[in-house]
C-alpha cells in the first residue's frame, strides 16, 4: 500500500497536495485497487466552486462508481484532461499522473482538518480488517 | 400439472434430502396468521380448453387482418414479413434472459450491436440504444436526458406532438420539478416558429417536435433549428411513431437533431393492441453518457476475437441507484430483434420503396378525398398520414362500419379545436380500391 | 474447434442487389419523396442496412442463436429473475389474428375479447395478491415501481402532505431507489438485523412525518420472508406512510400468502418472472400493478370500467397520475399471463410455489455442504452463498465463469450487496430433481478444480462462443455501432 508522507488524505480515500494556495486532488491508492480497472473520470468544470458538501467528481469502473470528494472550499483552476483518453492512470500513478483537479483555496486552514500519512495509514490498516 | 417436472416420488425424495417431512414445512418461515385461504379461482385448463376459451376471446375483436385499415395515429399497419417471427421464435432467443453474462448470449448481444448500428444510421445520429418500452416513454426518455446533458431547464413541447406521448412525458416529470410549455401549430400544421422566441427558449433545455408530427405532418428540423436562439439553445428532439418515416425523410440528425427518439414499432412488429412495441433513442457524442437504458459495445475475447458486451453499465439504476440516468431494466429486447431482422430482409433499398408505396397511397387517397370535396384540414407535406374534413360528416363512423374500414381516428378527442377533422394513415397494405371506397364514403356518396 | 459457425455482422455481409422483400407492384401512381419534400427527402439511402436475400438473413439469425444459452437448454438459476418454463400453447395464443391485428384505438365495442381478457387478468392478479384492483399499463416492473411509487405520492399529496423520504433496505433491487427517485423520492436505507430482515426497532425509531412510505421486497433478496411484515405494515400505516411491495419474488409466496392480508398498500408483479412470459433476451415484459381501494383514483389513464353490457375505456379520470405507457401496456404480454394463470388454476399455482421452493431448499441443503451459506435462517425460493470459503485466489466471478463450460448459465453474482461475493440461486419449479442434481455436481466439480487447478477457473470459459470478454476496454473506448470503413475516422 502505498501512501507518500508529503500528502494529506481524506476518510474518503482522496489525498491532497499542497501547492502554494492551491491544492491538487487524487484518489489514493487504496481507492484505486478497491475500485479496480478504472474506464471513466468525470471532472469538474474549470471555474467553477467546490465544497465539502457536492461531489467533485467521480471514478467509475466496470461494475461500480465512486463519488469524489473536495474536502476543501474553492474554485477550479484546472483539470487533468489526460484522464478522458486514459483514465488508467488512477490505476497506474494515483499520485502523480492520475491527479484529478486543482483547486484554488478559499480557506487553506482547512488542510490542519486533514489525515497526515500515519493517520490515514492506520485508517486504512483498519479499513482491510 | 403438465408444466411442473416432479413426480410424488420426487417430492417425496427432495424433502428427504431438505430435513424436511411435508411440503407445509418449506413455508414454515410464514407465520400462520397470515397463511392465504385457498384462492378462490378455477380449476386449471387443458391446452384444448385454454385454446377454445382463447379463440373464443380472440374472435370477440374485430381485427386489421381481413380489412382495410386507415387507423394511424401512432400505429401504422405494415406487412411483416414471415422469417421475422421464425427467428423470434427460436427458444434460444425467446427464452433467453438479458445478456449480462456475455459469453453465452453472443447471439443476443451481436443482434443488439446490429440494431444500434442501423438505428443511429436511419436517424443520423452517433449512437443508439438497445431499446426503451415505447415511443412515449422514450419522449419522456429523451426529455430528462436533454434535462440532464443542459443541468436544467424547462421543456418546450410541440402541441402537434402524440397527446399520449405527452401525457407520458407529462407524468414521468411531474415529481421532477421540471416544467412544461406548449408551442402552437400553424395552419400549415408545423411548428409555429413564431413562438420560439428568446424568452421561451432562454434556459430551456429541450424542444420536442414530432418528425412527423402527429397530424402526419413533415416538420423542417432544419428551419427550426435556426430558429433557436442563443448560446445554448435547448436541445432540438424529433420524436418519431412512424419509424418507416425514416426512410423517406432526410435523417433527423443530419437536418439539426441532437436528439432523436420514438417507436421502431413499424419495423416488424404486430399492432397488438398497443404492445409490446419498440422505443428507441439515438444521439450524438456529447451526451453519450445521459444515454439512458442498455447499451451494447464491441470489444475482444481473451483470444483476441470480437465479440460483444453490454457497457456503460454505470448509468444503468442497478449500480447507479438513485442516480441513474433512467430506472429501466427490462426492456423490449425481443422487439428490437424483430426489428433487426426486419431491417436486414427489407435493406436499404426494399425499405426505401416500401416507404415510397407508403408516400404513393397517401397522397392518392389525398387527391380522391380532395375530388370529392373533402379538405386536407393543413397545407405542410406528409408521409403516409393527413387529416383531412369529411365533407360527409353524419353518419360516417357508421358507414365505415358497415363498410368494413378500419379508421380513422377522430382528432376532436385530442385537439378540440380541431372538430370535424379525422387522421387517416394509408400504408402498403391499402388497395387502390379501398382508398376509392373510402373517398366515396368521406365524401357523401355510399 | 468450435462446434459453433463464425457469424460476421450484417453489414459485413452486404451484397448490393440482393433483396429479401419484395412488394407487390404500385395500384396508384408513383410519388417521389423528393418531388414532394423537397430538401426535406432523404437523399441518400442508409448506408448501413445492409442488402441481403431471405435465405442470407435467416441463416444469419439462427447462427447467432446457437450462440445464446437460453431456459429451453437447462438450469438457469439467477436468483429474483424467476427463469422458468415458457408455455408453448402461450406463443400460439398471442399470435392469434384477433389478438395480433387489432389497432388500440379501434373502438371500444370492436375489441370486446381484448377487453374481457385485460379485465379477467386484472382480477386474477388481485385475487392472488389479496388487492383490489389493478392496472396493466406498466411495460415492466421498474415502470410498475415508479407507477406505484407516484400512486403513493398522490394519495399522500391529497391528504396534505407528500413526505420527503423513502426506506428502503440495502438489499433491494436498484430499480427500487430509481423508481422512488424518480417520483420525487430521497431514499434512506433502512437497516437489516443479523437475521437479514428488515430491524424493526430501528425502523419504529426512524419512523416520522417525513417518510412516505417502505418499499420492500417479500420474500427479500436472500429468499427470506419478512416475518415481521404485519409490524412494519402498522408501523408505516400509524406514522401516515404507506407500504409498497416489489412482488419480484412473488414466486415464493403465490397461493400461500397474499400481500394484502399483510397490509401492502400497493405492489407491482414481474409477468416476465412470476407468470412464465418469456424473458426474450432482455424483454419485453410486463409490470403491472395491484393495489387497495384507495389507491384507486390515482390510477394510469384509461381504466376499464362495465358499461352498458359490456367494457369500455373510462379517460375521465380527474385525480389519475397520468399515462406511463402510449396505450394500455403490453397486450400480447398480458395475453400470455392469462393463459399462464388459467392453465394452472389456484390449485396449480399453490403447487407451482410448493415446487418452486422445494426446489431451492433441496439445491441448498445439497449446496450447504460445500458453499457458506449467506444469512442463516430459512429460505424460500431463492438461497444466496458468499464466497467466504472458496478455495484460495478464486472469486464468485471465476465460479461463475466455470459453470458456463458445465452448460449453465451462472447464478446471479455479486448481488445483494450484503453478501460479500454473493451467489444468489433460484431453480425455479420447471426443473426436475436429476437437472438440480447435474447442477450440484457441477458446482462440486468447479470447486474441486478451485482446489487442484484453479487456472481452469481463472481462463473461463472455455467451451463457449466466445471466451471471457475484455468488459474494461469497452467501457474505456466505447464502440457502440458499426461504422463503413469509408467514415471511419483516422
Amino acid at each position: 500500500m502505498n501512501i507518500p508522507e508529503n500528502l494529506k488524505y481524506t476518510d474518503t480515500h482522496e489525498w491532497v497536495r499542497t501547492e502554494g494556495d492551491a491544492a491538487v486532488i487524487g484518489i489514493s491508492d487504496f481507492a484505486q485497487r478497491e475500485l479496480g480497472d478504472i474506464v471513466y473520470v468525470e471532472v469538474p468544470e474549470v471555474g467553477g466552486d467546490v465544497s465539502p458538501d457536492e461531489p467533485l467528481g467521480s471514478v467509475e469502473s466496470v461494475k461500480a462508481v465512486s463519488e469524489v470528494r473536495c474536502p476543501l472550499n474553492g474554485t477550479v483552476e484546472g483539470v487533468n484532461e489526460a484522464l478522458e483518453d486514459q483514465p488508467e492512470l488512477l490505476n497506474s500513478d494515483p499520485y502523480g499522473e492520475g491527479w484529478i483537479a486543482k483547486i484554488a483555496l478559499s480557506d487553506p486552514s482547512q488542510l490542519d482538518g486533514l489525515m497526515d500519512s500515519a493517520a490515514y495509514a492506520a485508517y486504512v490498516a483498519e479499513q482491510d480488517s | 400439472m403438465r408444466y411442473l417436472p416432479a413426480s410424488e416420488e420426487d417430492i417425496r425424495h427432495m424433502l428427504a434430502a431438505a430435513g424436511l417431512e411435508r411440503v407445509e414445512d418449506l413455508f414454515s418461515s410464514i407465520p400462520p396468521d397470515l397463511r392465504a385461504k385457498d384462492l378462490d379461482s378455477p380449476d386449471g385448463l387443458s391446452e384444448l380448453e385454454l385454446a377454445r376459451r382463447f379463440l373464443s376471446r380472440s374472435r370477440r375483436n374485430v381485427s386489421s387482418t381481413c380489412r382495410p385499415c386507415f387507423l394511424g395515429a401512432g400505429a401504422y399497419a405494415h406487412h411483416i414479413p414471415s422469417p421475422v417471427d421464425h427467428v423470434l421464435l427460436r427458444t434460444e432467443f425467446y427464452t433467453a434472459y438479458t445478456p449480462y453474462q456475455p459469453e453465452t448470449s453472443q447471439g443476443t448481444l451481436q443482434s443488439i450491436y446490429e440494431f444500434q448500428t442501423m438505428m443511429a444510421d436511419l436517424t443520423g445520429m452517433d449512437y443508439a440504444n438497445a431499446s426503451l418500452y415505447d415511443g412515449a416513454s422514450a419522449t419522456a426518455e429523451a426529455a430528462l436526458m436533454a434535462w440532464r446533458a443542459r443541468k436544467g431547464g424547462r421543456i418546450l413541447v410541440a402541441r402537434s406532438l402524440h397527446p399520449a406521448y405527452r401525457e407520458v412525458l407529462a407524468t414521468y416529470v411531474r415529481h421532477l420539478g421540471i416544467d412544461i410549455v406548449e408551442i402552437p401549430f400553424g395552419t400549415d400544421g408545423r411548428l409555429d416558429l413564431d413562438a420560439l422566441g428568446e424568452d421561451t427558449c432562454d434556459g430551456a433545455s429541450a424542444l420536442l417536435v414530432g418528425q412527423p408530427n402527429f397530424f402526419g405532418i413533415v416538420e423542417d428540423p432544419a428551419a427550426i433549428a435556426e430558429r433557436l436562439p442563443g448560446k445554448k439553445p435547448p436541445l432540438l428532439t424529433a420524436v418519431v411513431s412512424e419509424a418507416l418515416s425514416l426512410a423517406a425523410l432526410r435523417a433527423p440528425g443530419s437536418a439539426g437533431a441532437d436528439i432523436v427518439a420514438g417507436d421502431a414499432r413499424s419495423f416488424g412488429l404486430p399492432l397488438g393492441y398497443g404492445g409490446p412495441y419498440l422505443g428507441f433513442i439515438a444521439s450524438k457524442k456529447p451526451f453519450l453518457r445521459q444515454l439512458p437504458g442498455r447499451i451494447c459495445g464491441e470489444t475482444t475475447d481473451t483470444e483476441g476475437r470480437r465479440g460483444y458486451v453490454l457497457t456503460l453499465s454505470t448509468r444503468e439504476q442497478h449500480i447507479r441507484r438513485e442516480k441513474a440516468t433512467s430506472n429501466i431494466c427490462t426492456n423490449q429486447g425481443l422487439c428490437m430483434l424483430a426489428a433487426t431482422v426486419y431491417l436486414s430482409l427489407t435493406g436499404r433499398r426494399g425499405l426505401a420503396e416500401l416507404a415510397r408505396q407508403n408516400l404513393s397511397k397517401a397522397e392518392y387517397l389525398k387527391e380522391r378525398l380532395v375530388e370529392k370535396g373533402c379538405e386536407p384540414v393543413f397545407t405542410g407535406p406528409t408521409f403516409n398520414e393527413f387529416a383531412v374534413r369529411p365533407r360527409n360528416r353524419d353518419g360516417v363512423s357508421q358507414a365505415l362500419r358497415d363498410a368494413n374500414i378500419l379508421g380513422g381516428y377522430d382528432l376532436a378527442n385530442a385537439y378540440p379545436e380541431l372538430e370535424g377533422a379525422i387522421l387517416l394513415a394509408a400504408t402498403e397494405l391499402v388497395s387502390r380500391s379501398d382508398c376509392d371506397r373510402l373517398a366515396d364514403i368521406l365524401g357523401g356518396a355510399s | 474447434m468450435s462446434r459453433h459457425i463464425e457469424e460476421k455482422l450484417l453489414f459485413e455481409q452486404d451484397r448490393p442487389g440482393r433483396t429479401g422483400t419484395t412488394l407487390p407492384p404500385l395500384d396508384v401512381p408513383e410519388k417521389n419523396p423528393r418531388d414532394l419534400l423537397g430538401p426535406l427527402a432523404r437523399t441518400e439511402a442508409p448506408r448501413c442496412l445492409p442488402e441481403l436475400s431471405e435465405p442470407d438473413v435467416v441463416r444469419h439469425f439462427i447462427r447467432l442463436s446457437t450462440y445464446n444459452y437460453a431456459v429451453d437448454l437447462g438450469l438457469y438459476p439467477l436468483g429474483s429473475c424467476t427463469m422458468k418454463y415458457n408455455p408453448k400453447l402461450n406463443e400460439d395464443l398471442a399470435r392469434l389474428q384477433g389478438f395480433l391485428n387489432i389497432h388500440p384505438l379501434q373502438d371500444d365495442d370492436a375489441v370486446q375479447g381484448a377487453l374481457e381478457l385485460m379485465d379477467t387478468l386484472s382480477h386474477s392478479l388481485c385475487a392472488i395478491t389479496g388487492m383490489d384492483v389493478c392496472s396493466l399499463q406498466p411495460a415492466a416492473g421498474a415502470q410498475g415501481e415508479f407507477t406505484g411509487m407516484q400512486l403513493i405520492r398522490a394519495h399522500l399529496e391529497r391528504q396534505g402532505d407528500p413526505r420527503r423520504i423513502v426506506l428502503i433496505p440495502d438489499s433491494a433491487h436498484g430499480t427500487n431507489p430509481a423508481s422512488a427517485h424518480f417520483a420525487g423520492y430521497s431514499v434512506e436505507e433502512v437497516a437489516s438485523a443479523p437475521d437479514g430482515c428488515v430491524d424493526v426497532t430501528s425502523l419504529k425509531e426512524r419512523m416520522g412525518p417525513d417518510v412516505a412510505a417502505i418499499m420492500l421486497t417479500v420474500p427479500n433478496t436472500l429468499g427470506i420472508f419478512e416475518k415481521n411484515i404485519l409490524a412494519i405494515c402498522e408501523i408505516l400505516h400509524e406514522g401516515g406512510g404507506q407500504v409498497y411491495v416489489d412482488g419480484a419474488n412473488l414466486n415464493a409466496m403465490m397461493g400461500w400468502t397474499k400481500p394484502g392480508d399483510w397490509g401492502a398498500d400497493v405492489m407491482h408483479l414481474n409477468l416476465h418472472k412470476t407468470f412464465s412470459t418469456p424473458h426474450g433476451g432482455g424483454g419485453p415484459g410486463a409490470g403491472p400493478v395491484v393495489c387497495k381501494k384507495h389507491l384507486e383514483p390515482y390510477l394510469p389513464s384509461p381504466v376499464l370500467t362495465r358499461r352498458g353490457g359490456g367494457l369500455a375505456w373510462d379517460h375521465d379520470r380527474p385525480e389519475s397520475i397520468g399515462k406511463v405507457h402510449g396505450f394500455y401496456g403490453n397486450f400480447l404480454i398480458l395475453v400470455r399471463a392469462l393463459a399462464y394463470i388459467e392453465a394452472l388454476g389456484a390449485a396449480g399455482l399453490k403447487a407451482s410455489t410448493e415446487l418452486a421452493v422445494l426446489n431451492a431448499n433441496y439445491l441448498r441443503s445439497k449446496l450447504e455442504e460445500d458453499l457458506r451459506i449467506g444469512f442463516d435462517g430459512p429460505t424460500l425460493h431463492e438461497v444466496v452463498f458468499s464466497d467466504e470459503g472458496l478455495p484460495e485466489g478464486v472469486t464468485t466471478l471465476d465460479i461463475a465463469k466455470r459453470l458456463i463450460d458445465y452448460g449453465f448459465h451462472p447464478p446471479t453474482v455479486y448481488f445483494p450487496l450484503i453478501v460479500h461475493g454473493a451467489m444468489m440461486v433460484e431453480p425455479t419449479e420447471s426443473f426436475g430433481v436429476e437437472e438440480l442434481d447435474r447442477f450440484v455436481d457441477a458446482v462440486r466439480s468447479v470447486l474441486r478444480e478451485g482446489r487442484e487447478t484453479p487456472e481452469l477457473l481463472h481462463g473461463a470459459p472455455h467451451d463457449a462462443y466466445r471466451f471471457r470478454l475484455d468488459e474494461v476496454t469497452a467501457a474505456r473506448k466505447p464502440v457502440l455501432r458499426w461504422t463503413p470503413p469509408e467514415e471511419v475516422e483516422e
